[in-house]
């Protein structure tokens, strides 16, 4: 038996902890991005929309006459989009057509990965890091995952068959390499400035209300938001799946639960982006001017360990508020803006954003060297 | 406004077989191969200057005129500085379904040239693509004439692939 | 570069668009031949909503043409039918003897129609580029008109409103008010539509320099309405052929100057301000008295005597069965349908039946200009350029 289940001995110290904590910060990743962002993102599209445009939304739906805010259409979408026929069409490349949409989704849900979605706390001793993987080169994973969904999308306008969805994937290849280029360039700033790739050490740094990436870098900010709308395929940039010229694009023919896997990896991105602007731009896990060392003294009452769940809490809490204020502007934007065409998509990414990048990189290299 | 059917027989009077004028609508009545020179004079000469071409229809006299003149192709003109309009009208014979085209005169006749031809089989002679336009290709007969009837079907056939 | 592109094979991409495509609504098919995105040539094939409406009306009475008219430009069909009704009053010689009311009536839902026309096609414009939001106000002022519409004719979408001699009903008691409240949202509407897209960059850049046109080609192709305006070319029926009593109300005629996308949007835009402003004056001077002309062999006479008066009821049989006697000749009346002149041409042999009954439709001149306008732009382009022709299908099938 003592084969089969080595006793705790055999464990380097704090390794027991360290992987119940790690399961545990995975299983709560998991399951706030696929339990309840995925589903949940389409209601709030719904609703948010329907506000916007002096709709009710969805309201049908109920069970026992319970409608729930129109909640249970995300249930009925469910149901729907699982007992659909999976079609695949004549003459598509049926592997590639099956791995597609698992390309697309699987990325956005890795790259959440190296977000810190808290800071570090010492529980009974055991010194905690809301993070699943502090990467040091932290963003630059964010970018190499979000690059290889790049390939699921391609790779479904190509395995198609269909003239849309190849246009669709030839859009979606143009798009995103032109824009991750300027994206990654519009970050380098924020590097400069913080000193570090480390997404938990730009969280730490931004613990001054001050010293928030927004004000030390308010033009990498817009850039970046620009370029983080592009990469995620949402009005104004929807041109690869523009339902008005290429019918849905390079998704054009899929159906059920792939269907569904693009939709989901969109929302995915959608928190993925929101989440990487959260920690890089507006102070991860922090509360403006409330120091996690005030809120411990605030929470001092409960005892020094629970004062620290405490905190952690609500720094957890307030990680995904910052989230999903973020996805509501998002939805905002998406949902006022006409689409761009092809051309003037490029045009903005390479002779605008890109230059501007450059030139933002260069003062703050400027203004670094006269501060010091 | 009388005299412009008049002076319109004056500028060729060749080409006019006769005018009226009816309903404060001026009508002129031309020889159908006279049609495409007589257009252009229309289009181009100073006084006349229509350079709409508004509307290009048939209209099938069965039963009430004889077959030398069972077709009328009738256009329907308007001049945009003169702010004048004119009806011109040529009849054409069941026997000979032709006229020439005016889409050299004006660009805008092609679809309505097609269309008449689909609906009423007129050729248009010069056309650049006369063929059906909203009716599909194997289609049988043209619907509009009156001797088409109304409650006829015919399978409706997609082209092949 | 170029000596590799030489020796590279390539051939341009065949793309069927529509019928059955988000863009062309079921109505129209483009054959497209793309060099990558860049469009080589465009054919259009239309004909998919075709159902023989002037074959139906030569096999109906003068009066049963009415419901056909509704569905040639649906958007819009009061226009229709009253082209129409003017057209047939022309050939029976009534035309002069309408009563005041009547007349009025007819302009102000003509103009009522135009609105909901250009909220339509504005509205869906916009929904094509991707801004849903706009779409929707347009739709909400749109929907309002039309309950106008209904408040007047019963119906919101084919209102078979006009008879020939007449009108099916009179305007509804308070009439003016619900106007007025609906013009007052309207203009909120529109106001919010505005600022949400005029003066936006992403909407300017789709419309602008797009599908332009010139005046030249414009006239050659037959284009009118706002499609032709937009070019630079005053023509309005309204103004140059003035019927109903457009030449009683003050209103002006706007006129683009490149014939683009985005003129041809702000035509419509400014035209919806006139037409509010013609409806509103005209609801001022709305003279009171009969809706129908007095004269039993054109139009039915009331239900009232039909039920007590023998000669009326035989009126009413005769003009059921036999239709409404139309001396022979022929006519051609042009009027301002919301795409362009609209005009019927109508020819009677005589008795109760149309020998042929013609409808110019403007959309067929402007879908056949899609071709060349969009020869050379991108596959994007085609969205704003075909949105902005306004296809309907109902009329340029016919």
């Amino acid at each position: 038996m003592a084969d089969i289940f080595p006793g705790p001995d055999i464990f380097p110290a704090g390794m027991l902890p360290s992987l119940v904590e790690m399961m545990a910060k995975i299983i709560f990743i998991f399951t706030m991005n696929m339990g309840v962002f995925a589903p949940l993102l389409g209601w709030v599209e719904r609703k948010q929309s329907a506000l916007m445009q002096d709709r009710i939304g969805a309201n049908r739906a109920d069970i026992l006459g319970f409608t729930v805010f129109g909640l249970l259409h995300t249930l009925t979408d469910a149901i729907k989009l699982l007992t659909k026929e999976d079609f695949i069409p004549e003459g598509a490349d049926r592997p590639l057509h099956y791995l597609a949409p698992f390309i697309a989704v699987v990325p956005a849900l890795i790259a959440f990965a190296v977000i810190p979605f808290g800071g570090q706390y010492d529980l009974w001793g055991h010194k905690t890091n809301l993070v699943i993987a502090d990467l040091d080169v932290g963003v630059l994973f964010v970018f190499a995952v979000a690059s290889i969904s790049t390939y699921g999308s391609v790779i479904a306008g190509w395995a198609s068959n269909n003239n849309w969805s190849l246009l669709g994937g030839v859009r979606v290849a143009a798009q995103m390499l032109s824009y991750e280029v300027a994206m990654g360039l519009a970050l380098v700033g924020i590097f400069m400035v913080y000193g570090t790739l480390r997404l938990t050490d730009i969280g730490v740094a931004q613990e001054n209300f001050l010293h928030w990436g927004i004000f030390l870098q308010p033009l990498g900010f817009i850039l970046f938001i620009t370029c983080a709308l592009a990469e995620n395929k949402r009005t104004p940039f929807d041109i690869p799946e523009a339902e008005s010229e290429l019918i849905a694009g390079y998704f054009t023919e899929y159906s059920g639960l792939k269907f569904a896997m693009f939709w989901m990896a969109e929302f995915l991105e959608m928190v993925t982006i929101s989440g990487v602007l959260v920690a890089l731009f507006f102070g991860g896990w922090q509360i403006p001017f409330v120091s996690g060392a005030a809120l411990a003294r605030l929470f001092g009452f409960l005892g020094p360990n629970l004062a620290q769940v405490a905190v952690m809490l609500v720094h957890v809490a307030v990680f995904w508020a910052k989230i999903l204020l973020w996805i509501f502007i998002l939805m905002l934007i998406r949902w006022t803006l006409p689409r761009f065409r092809y051309d003037q998509v490029m045009k903005l990414g390479w002779k605008i954003i890109l230059p501007l990048s450059l030139i933002n990189i260069l003062v703050t290299g400027l203004v670094m060297l006269l501060v010091k | 406004m009388a005299d412009l059917a008049e002076r319109i027989k004056k500028m060729s009077p060749d080409a006019v077989a006769s005018v009226s004028s009816s309903l404060g609508q001026e009508c002129v009545v031309v020889h159908k191969e006279a049609i495409l020179e007589f257009m252009r004079r229309l289009r181009d000469e100073e006084g006349m200057l229509f350079n709409f071409m508004m509307d290009l229809t048939v209209v099938d006299y069965l039963g009430k005129r004889d077959a030398g003149s069972r077709f009328e192709v009738v256009y329907h003109l308007y001049s945009l500085k003169h702010n004048h309009r004119v009806r011109v009208k040529a009849p054409v014979s069941q026997a000979d379904p032709a006229i020439d085209s005016v889409v050299q005169v004006w660009r805008g006749a092609d679809w309505f040239e097609r269309e008449a031809w689909d609906m009423y089989g007129i050729t248009f002679k010069g056309h650049p693509n006369l063929k059906r336009i909203l009716l599909y290709e194997e289609f049988v007969g043209h619907p509009l004439r009156k001797d088409y009837p109304l409650r006829k079907r015919q399978p409706l056939l997609g082209p092949e692939n | 570069m170029s000596e590799l592109r030489m020796d590279l094979h390539t051939e341009p991409m065949i793309l069927s668009m529509g019928p059955s495509h988000p863009a062309t609504h079921g109505t129209v098919r483009f054959l497209l031949k793309l060099d990558g995105e860049k469009i080589l040539n465009c054919d259009t094939e239309i004909g998919y909503l075709h159902r023989a409406f002037e074959k139906h009306c030569e096999n109906g009475t003068w009066t049963q043409a009415f419901p056909y008219t509704d569905r040639l430009n649906y958007n819009s069909a009061v226009q229709n039918n009253v082209a129409y009704a003017l057209a047939a009053e022309e050939l029976l010689g009534v035309a002069g003897k309408m009563p005041e009311r009547a007349v009025y009536v007819r302009t102000i839902m003509c103009e009522l129609a135009r609105l909901a026309d250009h909220y339509t096609n504005l509205g869906a414009a916009t929904l094509e580029l991707g801004a849903l939001t706009a779409f929707l106000y347009f739709v909400e002022a749109r929907e309002l008109v039309w309950d106008l519409i209904e408040s007047v004719c019963g119906a919101r979408l084919t209102s078979n409103y006009v008879r020939i001699g007449g009108l099916a009903s009179d305007l509804p008691e308070g009439f003016a008010d619900h106007v007025k409240r609906v013009f007052a949202t309207n203009r909120e509407h529109w106001r919010q539509f505005d600022k949400l897209l005029t003066k936006n960059r992403i909407f300017m850049d789709r419309m602008r320099d797009t599908g332009a046109i010139s005046a030249e080609d414009a006239i050659a192709l037959g284009f009118t309405g706002p499609c032709l305006r937009a070019a630079g070319v005053e023509y309005d029926v309204r103004k140059a052929n003035p019927y109903l009593v457009y030449d009683r109300v003050d209103f002006d005629v706007p006129v683009g100057t490149t014939g683009d996308n985005f003129d041809k949007y702000l035509v419509r835009m400014e035209e919806i301000n006139q037409s509010l402003r013609i409806v509103e004056q005209l609801l001022g001077k709305l003279p009171k008295g009969p809706i129908n002309i007095n004269d039993a062999s054109v139009r039915n006479p009331a239900k009232e005597d039909v039920k007590n008066q023998i000669q009326s009821m035989i009126h009413h049989f005769k003009n059921t069965i036999e239709g409404i006697t139309v001396p022979a000749g022929e006519v051609y009346v042009p009027t301002e349908g919301s795409n362009g002149e609209v005009g019927f041409y109508l020819v009677s042999v005589g008795g109760g039946k149309p020998w042929k009954c013609r409808v110019r439709p403007p959309s067929f001149a402007l879908t056949q200009g899609v071709g060349e306008m969009v020869k050379g732009a991108f596959l994007a382009d085609i969205i704003p350029t075909f949105d902005m022709i306004n296809l309907i299908g109902g009329e340029c099938d016919r």
